[in-house]
């Protein structure tokens, strides 16, 4: 038997399964941050290394898109470089690390700096889709209580936080309350970057493969991160600036520069960090830049 | 208002297991602040009544009916009431009675109680499972109510695992009254306690009962305990209920022989 | 001037060539080809048809290969592969009693029509490690066509001692979901767990077998029957109006025979597990029907003891692919959060050392003004 020959489609998944992807997609537009169960397939890149966020970046992507692709907020970091040459085979569009010229951001683990606009989709990865997965290990009952709208022990776990640690103890995954209904879990994005998806012009788009479930929270949606009246939702803070462009109020790595315990502190969005610089260098306002910065 | 109406009002209840009935035939009507004993060897069905009342188990016979205004879209016990068949309501309006209306004390607190969760969070749970947002104002009921079964406030932020069986079911007495229901079920809350706990457990449930004006189906094989709490008995034999009345009645005139045996087994105990 | 680390474009090229350098080995020795693993390792093969959910004994030898080896980057392979490829449809269903099988035997009973037959099996070797393999001149084995091998389940099921395969007469067999094109969803039928345990992981189903033999759940099963053979599949096509044959596949199936069952309106019967796997496969199709058997406590209203019970523990962790990318996804980066967590971590420490070097007396009232920001400084340790 001779090699078969696979000639891909445009964005790897054929179009019947992009159908059913995107089925998914409208029902999680349609009922911002409910879980919809969907058909995941298996993709060149193991479960747990962003299947969800391809298979639903594979069924949006065109010609006509260009697609930045990220992994705690770096272009460069080994996963985003892979998932992005993925899709530099398989599809036709162009890619970038710009956040600006992206149409589709794919991301891991950070939303960029940068603030988005209505013509632009984010993906996230997420690996488990269930906030209250860890209060209640079984799918069958976790879905009853999104259906009943019964939250009661996600805020025991608040409490119980607060009543041991005077906060809250949870950082990143920090579960948010969608246009007023369902609780959703962010993924793993730091708690910092929670407010951005309050009424963000951008549709955001969640795809677990893995655990094949979709969700969505359409452009313009009240997104809460949950707490208490006199306890509410606080995200982290940095005190210092980048050290490399100086900004302050995003979120930075803490960098081991020596085995003395010296550490530094830098923009983890690495887009957003180099144009930064070098708008400062040439003395301009970073999204007025123009030239390119890749790698 | 609406005192004609009793709080609940079974009608021939029945329940199978295969061929065999776990209890069948059983009537009875519950008021307002009123304490029911159901009591019986093992065997006899009354944890099976228990189950079907607090449906956990099918109603394969008869029917259960409780009064409430709540399906009028009325707010508080005080909108028009009704008897409501309570087969007739969605899953939703049960698990809502039980957030609202219904405590269900459990004879293991394992069984009733998040034993990882501390004491305040166990009696917090309730109320923000009913919208209470404001952890100040939880903490301070959740302590309040501890304070009233007597748990000390140094505990509250202890894990039930970390208490006797009887400072567990005083959490879960808590529990069970922090949102203030109108009804609650007990299943044998004092057994496996040690006599002198078991004697201050009941004392607390009896005054914190007539404080609240609670009704309480309690199950028990215990013949003292009914007769410590209760104002009306129900024995149970076979699944059947062989004689009920007033407790006092019941326990110093038994009518029926097993009721006879029963009563003159505890006196020569 | 610290310069952020840049060229992962570069690195992961480089690493990949470096695998491949050890994938070949020495390049004095030979390099195996595929044809050589599927045909001398053929149980590997099997497993990793069975667990790709594809039946293509090369391809799976071409993966093996490519992984190097490694059983779970081949099934991956496999998988991956397998979703590219179009579904023209469903086969009719198999029948596993027709053809002779070169394999069968059956632990119920001493003697059985056609026979015990043992096959090509390691069950009654020695185990003792040979330094050369020998392959002796073995005529290949006689199954007689002409006698019929009847299902051992079947011959119980004539009196009625075993539960009926499917329900009551009458009942048309509804077309089962498709656990590769659906969404899982829990509670699942049977029919949908047992494509589950097909193709899970042969490991993970092995252990779970065993420890309901040991008490974690007692099934006291009895090996009805293991059968290994080629079957053929067959197609209906609509367009010719009758099913055709398309191909051979090797299959190993093995009806467990478990504790009776009986009620008050029912006498007892027998009741069943089954497995059924692709290849030479015994091992696995064994735990699978004991598995399978333990998820159907339901059925028979069986009380829950064990974690093999429990359909959700047991199917969602039995794919190992999900498993063996999930847990090797905490080799990726997850420096982001590990920073959120150090930032909360120290400022909980520096409360703590302010509430006991400062003396604090021990109050219940945690929640007082000892909240700060989670801001982390850099160099010189912090006072509260």
């Amino acid at each position: 038997m001779s090699a078969p020959r696979i000639v891909y489609n445009e964005g790897y998944l054929d179009e019947q399964t992009k159908r059913v992807v995107r089925r998914a997609l409208l029902k999680g537009v349609a009922i911002p941050g409910f879980q919809v169960p969907f058909a995941s397939r298996e993709v060149p890149m193991p479960r747990g290394w962003g299947t969800g966020g391809v298979q639903v970046t594979a069924s949006v992507i065109g010609p006509d898109d260009t697609l930045k692709v990220i992994d705690q907020g770096a272009d460069d970091t080994t996963n985003a470089v892979s998932i992005r040459a993925f899709f530099e085979k398989v599809a036709g569009a162009a890619s970038t690390t710009r956040t600006d010229q992206a149409t589709i951001i794919q991301t891991r683990h950070r939303i960029p700096e940068t603030p988005l606009t209505d013509d632009q989709i984010l993906v996230y990865q997420v690996p488990i889709p269930e906030p209250l997965r860890f209060l209640e290990p079984r799918e069958t009952e976790t879905r009853r209580l999104h259906a009943l709208e019964e939250y009661g022990l996600m805020y025991v776990k608040l409490y119980e936080d607060i009543a041991r640690y005077g906060h809250i103890n949870k950082t990143y995954d920090y579960p948010v309350l969608v246009n007023n209904r369902y609780v959703m879990a962010p993924s793993p994005i730091p708690s910092f970057d929670n407010p951005k998806m309050h009424q963000s012009p951008a549709l955001q788009l969640f795809g677990a493969g893995r655990e094949k479930r979709i969700y969505a929270i359409p452009p313009y949606t009240d997104v809460a991160s949950l707490g208490f009246e006199d306890f509410p939702f606080e995200p982290q803070r940095f005190e210092q600036p980048c050290e490399i462009c100086e900004s302050t109020e995003v979120y930075l790595d803490e960098v081991l520069i020596d085995d003395q315990g010296g550490v530094m502190f830098v923009c983890s969005d690495t887009d957003y960090c180099e144009r930064t610089l070098l708008a400062r260098e040439l003395d301009q306002s970073p999204t007025d830049h123009i030239t390119e910065v890749n790698a | 208002m609406t005192d004609e109406m009793p709080l609940l009002s079974v009608t021939g209840a029945g329940h199978r297991y295969g061929e065999r009935y776990g209890c069948r035939d059983v009537s009875f009507d519950l008021w307002p602040g009123e304490v029911l004993a159901v009591v019986g060897e093992s065997g006899s069905g009354k944890s099976t009544l228990l189950g079907m009342l607090a449906q956990r188990l099918a109603l394969d016979e008869g029917r259960i009916r409780y009064r409430t205004g709540r399906q009028n879209g009325g707010a508080g016990h005080d909108a028009a009431e009704e008897l409501l068949d309570l087969s007739t309501l969605s899953e939703r309006e049960v698990r809502q009675l039980w957030r609202t209306d219904w405590g269900f004390v459990h004879q293991n607190a394992a069984d009733g109680l998040r034993m990882h969760v501390s004491a305040g969070g166990n009696v917090g749970e309730p109320l923000m499972a009913n919208g209470w947002r404001n952890f100040g104002q939880i903490r301070a009921e959740a302590e309040e109510w501890l304070r009233r079964v007597e748990i000390p406030t140094d505990r509250m932020d202890d894990a039930p695992t970390l208490f006797s069986g009887g400072m567990r079911q005083r959490v879960q007495v808590a529990r069970n009254l922090v949102f203030g229901p109108r009804l609650v079920f007990m299943d044998e809350p004092t057994s496996g306690l040690d006599v002198s706990v078991q004697a201050r457990l009941l004392d607390l449930i009896r005054s914190l009962v007539s404080e609240l004006g609670l009704a309480v189906v309690i199950v028990t094989h215990d013949l003292a305990v009914a007769r410590l709490i209760s104002h009306r008995t129900l024995v149970m034999k076979d699944g059947r209920v062989i004689e009920s009345g007033l407790t006092d009645r019941v326990l110093d005139d038994p009518q029926a022989a097993y009721t006879q045996l029963l009563v003159s087994s505890i006196l020569q105990g | 001037m610290y310069v952020a680390v840049k060229g992962g474009e570069k690195a992961i090229a480089n690493a990949h060539a470096l695998l491949a350098k050890r994938g070949r080995g020495s390049a004095d020795a030979p390099r195996i080809d595929y044809p050589q693993i599927r045909d001398q390792l053929g149980v590997l093969v099997s497993r990793v048809m069975a667990e790709g959910s594809l039946y293509d004994p090369e391809l799976a030898a071409k993966a093996l290969l490519q992984a190097q080896g490694d059983v779970l980057e081949a099934v991956t392979l496999l998988r991956s592969y397998r979703t590219t490829l179009p579904r023209f449809g469903i086969t009719v269903a198999v029948d596993t009693v027709g053809l002779p099988s070169e394999r069968r035997v059956s632990a119920t009973f001493k003697d059985i029509p056609g026979g015990q037959q043992l096959g090509a099996t390691f069950d009654y070797t020695h185990r003792l490690l040979a330094e050369n393999l020998e392959t002796p001149d073995v005529a290949t084995p006689n199954v007689p066509v002409n006698e019929p091998m009847p299902r051992v389940t079947d011959l119980l099921g004539a009196d009625a001692l075993i539960e009926r395969d499917r329900p009551d007469e009458g009942w048309t067999d509804p077309d089962p979901g498709d656990l590769t094109r659906e969404p899982t969803v829990f509670p699942m039928s049977r029919a949908e767990r047992l494509q589950a345990l097909s193709r899970g992981d042969e490991g993970f189903l092995l252990s779970l077998g065993y420890s309901t033999q040991r008490g974690f759940g007692n099934n006291h099963p009895f090996a009805g029957e293991v059968r290994v053979g080629e079957v053929e599949v067959e197609f209906y096509a609509p367009e010719i109006g009758h099913a055709v044959p398309i191909g051979r596949i090797e299959l190993t199936e093995c009806q467990m025979v478990n504790q009776f069952v009986g009620s008050a309106d029912q006498a007892p019967q027998f009741t069943r597990g089954y497995g059924l796997v692709f290849g030479r496969a015994e091992r696995k199709a064994m735990s699978m029907s004991l598995v399978d058997r333990t998820l159907r406590h339901e059925e028979f209203g069986e009380r829950i003891v064990s974690p093999a019970q429990d359909e959700e523990f047991v199917i969602a962790h039995s794919d190992n692919v999900e498993a063996a990318g999930f847990v090797e996804h905490l080799k990726l980066p997850h420096y982001v959060d590990f920073q959120a967590e150090l930032g909360l971590i120290r400022s909980l420490r520096r409360e703590f050392q302010a509430r006991h070097g400062a003396g604090a007396s021990a109050s219940a009232n945690i929640n007082s003004d000892t909240r700060t920001d989670t801001g982390t400084k850099t160099g010189t340790e912090e006072n509260a």
